[in-house]
């Protein structure tokens, strides 16, 4: 335990000290939600009416950016062939990275929503109700993110490839994300997410590490 | 084992006072036998066998590209062997030690160090030790982006002693170490042979080991 | 840790071998193409001359004998993508990740193909080229799919390695498929009431059923001649490139 939140704790670390990539993520993020006004005009209730899907597109994109940064730094300084010897399974390896991951590029996201929902006039409850479809969302999205980012670690064009790979995945996050607002399918939606998100939570660390294995050979 | 505490050096006196935690000597078995490694379709070795006993140590020798470096990794669990049988190397039982240093320029040489005694265990020395053992003992709180590549190296090698592990799997570890640095090289190998661990280096250079009995020597020469 | 790989060959596996492969595919090719062109030349006819038009929909509804096929197929494909899938990871079988990447671009067209076809019938029958329909839609997704793993595919030097990684791709899509399909449909209802494609159905009268089904069978065989010709291609590849690495390794050594 001590050495999974060692390692947690030094991506953190590492996220912090490093140039403030989280910062860097949610400006990419706020920015996307401020130039979809621009495209298709300030009339406020159509904002309003499209405002959780807005959000939803600025959190995939964003996640899908910062995607690269999780495995390829520990592949390339060798960080990732000696955790292989560590006293933690490489599963549990790909599981500490990856919450660390979450707390670098999905926790900053869902503390910069007063933005957007400000920026595109969300009502209170539109907004509570999207923070919370992203909460139970994101560690799918991430979970996803691993999967794609191990399978690319050794590629050095990966940081295209795994996107264009993961998206077609994670369709049904971004469905029951945004379903979770529908005023009469919202509780059905809602219990698809969590169950989606605790199934591709569990099981990406396995497969996440397995490509990894494959990868180092 | 013949060696005497006082032919170790002030490194090897500061290891042996220092405590340890788990048993003091170690039992490693290593066995390889008929292991071949392609790369590719292309075969690198083929029914490649020895075995270390305590205080063993093999050399690999032989010129660039014969899978000096890959047989180390096959050994190490990260390459696949396309045949044959390793035996006595859990993963958490060795240590790698290769030209990429699993070290973060952005984390100062102590959280370096700390981060991988917290990920193999603090079965060995403390950090402030294991970085005096290795002579970079100031640097501490210096970001290791600012080391040379010597001093990288040296941090590199204070992993080995912050964990104790009874392999060592070193990949050219004399690699950018100065004259004072290879000794100190030579007797880190020294220490750990003294206490039971076995080592298989791949190296050109020689290494000043004090005590030439039990070190063999592999040549790799290429099968095609 | 210990690594014991002595394998005990079987019949299958002197069978699968990629040589012994070459051999014995080699007499598979010319009758696969003789039973997939009869079976097309029988299948046309019958869908040409001998069913009947649709009360509403006239001669469109022939668009289906062609659609349903692909239909069908963009989904077999990645069935036998997903076996040799496990091949690969189960078995480390060397004709398994051949067999994924000759099926991949073949997988790819026949779904291009099925949404091509069902936009074709969807204009008279929709009035739109394309419909955000629960079918279609999923058909596209699975398009996506097959697209990203021919990137994965290409962006690899290493085609053992590019083998193992897609192949944990190609599986972690077959579990996903089900819930993609199974969201978009929840997502269709959500937006509209219900779904237009009722043509294809067990209560079918065996005039449309017959050349339907001829017509599957001469799809599939067309897949059958395709895949194995270019499995075959893949190895005689993959044997050229090795043998110009040897020469190049040789020259070196001189």
């Amino acid at each position: 335990m001590t050495a999974f939140r060692a390692l947690i704790g030094r991506d953190l670390k590492l996220a912090f000290r490093a140039g403030g990539e989280a910062l860097t993520l949610v400006l990419f993020f706020v920015m996307v939600a401020v130039i979809v006004p621009f495209a298709i005009g300030p009339d406020r209730p159509q904002l309003t009416r499209l405002a959780p899907a807005i959000v939803w597109i600025a959190a995939f994109l964003s996640m899908l950016l910062g995607l690269d940064r999780l495995f390829r730094n520990d592949d390339e300084d060798g960080s990732l062939t000696l955790l292989r010897h560590a006293n933690l399974p490489l599963e549990a390896v790909v599981a500490a990275k990856v919450i660390a991951h979450w707390l670098v590029t999905a926790l900053p996201l869902l503390l910069a929503t007063p933005v957007l929902a400000l920026l595109l006039s969300m009502s209170w409850a539109q907004w509570g109700q999207t923070v919370l479809a992203l909460l139970i969302g994101t560690p799918a999205l991430v979970s996803f993110g691993a999967l794609g980012a191990a399978v690319t670690v050794g590629l050095r064009r990966g940081g295209l490839i795994a996107p264009v790979l993961i998206l077609p995945l994670s369709i049904p996050v971004m469905i029951f994300g945004v379903g979770m607002l529908d005023p009469l399918a919202g509780s059905g939606a809602t219990l698809f997410l969590i169950a989606l998100s605790l199934v591709v939570t569990a099981f990406s660390p396995f497969a996440a590490a397995l490509a990894l294995r494959v990868a180092g050979e | 084992m013949t060696l005497a505490s006082g032919d170790l050096g002030s490194l090897g006196m500061a290891a042996m006072n220092q405590p340890m935690p788990v048993s003091e000597a170690f039992q490693p078995h290593l066995s390889v036998r008929g292991l071949s490694v392609r790369r590719g379709e292309r075969l690198l070795f083929a029914d490649l066998q020895f075995e270390l006993a305590p205080g063993g140590v093999l050399l690999l020798r032989g010129p660039n590209g014969v899978g000096k470096s890959t047989l180390l990794l096959a050994v190490a669990g990260i390459v696949r062997a396309d045949s044959g049988r390793i035996e006595g190397a859990e993963p958490t039982e060795l240590h790698l030690v290769n030209y990429q240093s699993g070290l973060k320029g952005r984390l100062t040489v102590r959280e370096n160090l700390k981060f991988w005694q917290a990920m193999n265990g603090a079965t060995g020395l403390g950090l402030e030790a294991a970085l005096d053992a290795v002579g970079i003992g100031g640097l501490g709180v210096l970001e290791a982006g600012y080391l040379s590549s010597g001093q990288l190296r040296r941090l590199a090698l204070a992993r080995l002693l912050v964990s104790a592990r009874p392999i060592w799997l070193l990949d050219e570890p004399s690699a950018a170490l100065d004259a004072e640095g290879e000794a100190l090289l030579g007797q880190l190998i020294d220490a750990h042979r003294a206490r039971g661990g076995i080592a298989v280096i791949a190296t050109h250079h020689d290494l000043r080991l004090a005590d030439p009995a039990g070190v063999e020597t592999l040549l790799l020469g290429g099968v095609s | 840790m210990s690594v014991d790989t002595v394998k005990q060959p079987n019949w299958f596996s002197r069978l699968a071998h990629p040589g012994q492969f070459l051999a014995w595919s080699r007499y598979l090719v010319w009758p696969l193409a003789i039973a997939t062109l009869l079976s097309f030349a029988i299948g046309l006819w019958f869908a040409f001359f001998n069913s009947p038009e649709d009360y509403q929909m006239g001669d469109m509804v022939r668009v289906m004998y062609v659609h349903v096929p692909n239909a069908w197929l963009s989904q077999l494909v990645y069935g036998v993508m997903a076996v040799s899938a496990l091949g690969t990871l189960v078995w480390r079988h060397p004709l398994a990740d051949v067999a994924n990447k000759a099926a991949a671009p073949l997988g790819a067209v026949f779904t291009a193909l099925a949404l091509y076809t069902g936009s074709l019938w969807g204009r008279p029958t929709w009035g739109t080229f394309w419909e955000w329909d629960g079918r279609m839609t999923s058909t596209l997704v699975l398009l996506l799919i097959y697209l990203g793993i021919i990137a994965l595919w290409r962006a690899f030097d290493d085609q053992l390695k590019a083998g193992r990684i897609v192949a944990i791709v190609t599986l972690v899509g077959a579990l996903n498929i089900p819930v993609i399909k199974f969201s978009v449909d929840w997502w269709n209802t959500l937006h509209q009431p219900a779904s237009v494609f009722t043509a294809s159905g067990p209560k079918m009268p065996a005039s449309i059923l017959t050349p339907l089904l001829v017509m599957m069978l001469a799809f599939t065989l067309l897949f059958a001649l395709l895949q194995v010709v270019r499995m075959r291609t893949e190895i005689l590849r993959r044997r050229a490139e090795t043998l110009s690495r040897q020469a190049a390794l040789q020259g070196a050594a001189k």
